[in-house]
């Protein structure tokens, strides 16, 4: 499904990633870890196509096609989902508003009728109690004024109703108490299935208690160094990171 | 002396017939320039009653002392009144005869801001069926509003039918010696709306939805006076959706609201003229008095305006709080882009005692644009316990745009309080990249955010407006971003 091979990425002349390889197929879910400041939000950013990096090298192929090629919106059509770390506020946009116009340009990419109002209420309502929440997040303008945990739980919402191929979630458990980690984890496992994959990265252990991967892989210095099963998050847990940097040198 | 008066007139209008200012009686357009002889000529095409002449008359003489108001943070080349055109008869017949022939670009829009078909048509100044002609359901309208005893007609039919009624009320908000352009106006106005609301009448629809195609063909200087009589109420429309495209480049159109004790007057209007080319050139400058008056105790008067057209807009839609526990609202989004400048806002001025007052203006520049708020809300000694709250919000767009706020606020009691809140923002990259990340391609994306920027302004519009100004707001700032 992805395949990133020898990705150089840069940011203001500075290199970022150094020659990342990874390989993701249909049906798994892969923990990328490392340290703060690795690049692992960089490596979300260039597969999900924010603008403000500059690959040098490398290739990144999608479901066959080069990705790089795609706009961030048509790769967002073509299944691939960022849960973001650090959430953002639209004031003055209701959710219900936001996410149907994401549903219906999604489904005009697939050549399938807009969702009118009255389908989409229906299909929000499954999808808030598939990913239990109970809460009345889509009354409001999109993560504004939400708590910490209730953002990530919106993500985790949001990413119930597109349905992606592939869903990146980018330390969508940092800063979460322990119920909302469950909101999250099962949120994933309700929506895993045979023809999607999950990339998850995070700084913790913790996440992967309810979230089982198939994959472990430690990002450093922009390159995964150690892969693994999910044994290795337990090593990392451990050992720390700085078994890993000595390793590395 | 009224008959001696009346024969004066007689005679210099007559001369003007021997010099030959209109020989040929046939033509509807008056000739280039502005004088005396223009103002009567407009006066007598328009077969209005005497004391319209006098009135005209008067302001014309003291426009002509008058000076242009350059105090607006609007830049343009000096207007040559001189060579301009004051009077031309509407255009009556259709330009085209099918969709076919009209500009695509012009249809695309119409589309764009969801426009129906048959509207679109009439727009374009396309011969319509007889069976969906507006005209009909004008009819049917016109036949329930006149049960109630509302009168809602052109300026011109209520100059003829109820000369007495504008006698008393044209000018008495906004005088001749107001301010220049409203001077002007008063001059050479020709033609406009009048609506009149019977002491204890409701008004059972939102006038000028069902007519504002009608209006579509409205002149360089309009003039609407609303009088809402006590107990009454009233929502006007005015304006359109629509890009207004326009042959005369000067607009200087005058409002009037009256409104007696518990009368409440809801005008809502929506202005889209032609902002020129991406350059500037061409354009509209729409330089608008529009002013209402409280009067009785009680009464309430809302301004809601979403202003997207025009190369200049000078415009302050004010009230004046005369009666005691009135109530005046402003609710503003003006939209700039590319070359336009807007100098807009409000006057609250509060006379009356426990007067309340609310401004909510929302500013959003793109382009090279510039956009001012310039308001004052002035409470006098009489007016104790007033309130006014304000809040001027601006939202630019890109690096090159310019936004302004100018609050005025003079307090002359110690018993009232004026609030002001001003915030300026930006759209950022990330809100921009969320939505792309969720599959909102960049349009749409400055379409949303910009219309929950504005939503509490948008939803104080009637519902049917409020959609097509939704979708106007978007259309105006296509290709702003990126």
């Amino acid at each position: 499904m992805l395949s990133i091979k020898n990705l150089k990425v840069s940011i203001e002349d500075k290199l970022i990633l150094k020659g990342l390889n990874l390989e993701v197929k249909e049906g798994e879910i892969h923990a990328i870890m490392g340290p703060n400041g690795t690049g692992k939000s960089t490596l979300a950013w260039v597969i999900a196509g924010r603008n403000d990096f500059t690959v040098e090298q490398g290739e990144v192929t999608y479901m066959g096609k080069n990705l790089l090629d795609i706009p961030p919106e048509a790769r967002s059509k073509e299944g691939i989902f960022l849960g973001f770390q650090y959430p953002v506020e639209i004031p003055g946009v209701s959710m219900t508003n936001f996410m149907r116009t994401a549903i219906n340009e999604k489904r005009k990419h697939l050549d399938l009728k807009p969702l009118s109002g009255a389908e989409f209420l229906k299909l929000m309502e499954e999808k808030k109690k598939l990913v239990k929440i109970q809460s009345k997040l889509t009354d409001r303008s999109v993560n504004e004024g939400f708590s910490g945990g209730e953002k990530k739980k919106n993500e985790i919402f949001q990413m119930a109703l597109l349905e992606p191929k592939l869903a990146i979630l980018d330390e969508t458990d940092s800063g979460l108490d322990i119920d909302a980690l469950k909101v999250v984890a099962n949120g994933v496992n309700m929506l895993r299935r045979k023809d999607n994959a999950t990339i998850i990265i995070t700084h913790y252990q913790r996440l992967l208690d309810y979230i089982i991967p198939d994959f472990v892989h430690v990002l450093f210095d922009g390159m995964i160094v150690k892969s693994g099963g999910k044994e290795l998050a337990f090593e990392l847990e451990e050992k720390g990171y700085e078994w890993i940097k000595n390793k590395s040198e | 002396m009224q008959n001696n008066n009346n024969k004066l007139i007689d005679k210099f209008t007559r001369d003007e017939y021997k010099y030959g200012f209109y020989t040929d009686i046939q033509t509807d357009t008056a000739s280039k320039g502005l004088s005396e002889d223009t103002v009567r000529f407009i006066w007598a095409k328009k077969k209005e009653p005497d004391f319209m002449l006098d009135f005209r008359l008067k302001a014309f003489r003291h426009w002509q002392k008058m000076k242009e108001p350059t105090w607006a943070h609007i830049k343009y080349n000096p207007i040559d009144y001189q060579d301009m055109i004051y009077y031309a008869a509407p255009r009556k017949k259709p330009q085209y005869e099918n969709l076919d022939q009209v500009d695509p670009e012009l249809l695309e829009t119409f589309n764009k801001l969801g426009i129906p078909l048959e509207e679109q048509k009439q727009l374009a100044g396309i011969a319509v069926d007889a069976v969906m002609d507006s005209v009909s359901i004008t009819t049917t309208y016109k036949k329930k509003l006149a049960e109630k005893g509302i009168i809602f007609s052109s300026f011109s039919e209520a100059l003829q039918n109820h000369p007495e009624l504008v006698r008393e009320h044209i000018a008495s908000v906004v005088p001749y010696t107001d301010n220049f352009f409203a001077a002007l106006n008063s001059a050479v106005f020709s033609d406009g709306s009048f609506v009149y609301i019977p002491k204890g009448v409701k008004c059972p629809i939102e006038l000028s939805t069902y007519f504002r195609i009608n209006a579509a063909n409205t002149g360089q200087f309009e003039r609407t006076l609303i009088v809402a009589g006590e107990d009454s109420y009233v929502s006007y429309l005015e304006g359109c959706t629509a890009p207004m495209r326009s042959e005369n480049q000067l607009h200087a159109a005058v409002v009037e609201i009256i409104a007696q004790k518990n009368a409440e007057v809801k005008y809502s209007t929506v202005q889209n003229w032609w902002p020129g080319d991406k350059k500037g050139k061409g354009g509209v400058f729409n330089f608008v008095t529009k002013r209402g008056i409280c009067k009785g105790d009680n009464a309430k008067i809302s301004w809601t305006q979403v202003e997207t057209g025009s190369a200049i807009t000078w415009k302050y839609p004010s009230l004046i709080l005369k009666g005691n526990n009135t109530t005046g609202e402003f609710f503003s989004v003006a939209v700039t882009n590319n070359m336009q400048q807007a100098d807009t806002g409000t006057k609250m001025i509060h006379l009356g005692k426990n007067s309340r007052s609310t401004i909510i203006s929302k500013g959003i520049s793109a382009g090279n644009s510039n956009n001012s708020y310039r308001g004052l809300v002035k409470m006098s000694k009489e007016a104790a316990n007033s309130r006014n709250f304000s809040q001027c919000d601006s939202l630019l767009l890109g690096n090159r745009s310019g936004a302004h706020t100018f609050p005025y606020i003079d307090v002359q009691n110690k018993s009232s309080v004026a609030e002001h809140e001003a915030t300026t923002s930006k759209i950022s990259e990330d809100q921009l990249f969320y939505c792309l990340q969720r599959g909102i391609d960049m349009e749409n994306a400055i379409g949303l955010i910009v219309n929950g920027y504005a939503k509490d302004v948008l939803n104080k519009l009637p519902m049917e407006f409020a959609v097509e100004a939704q979708n106007l707001l978007s259309v105006s700032l296509e290709g702003s971003v990126g």
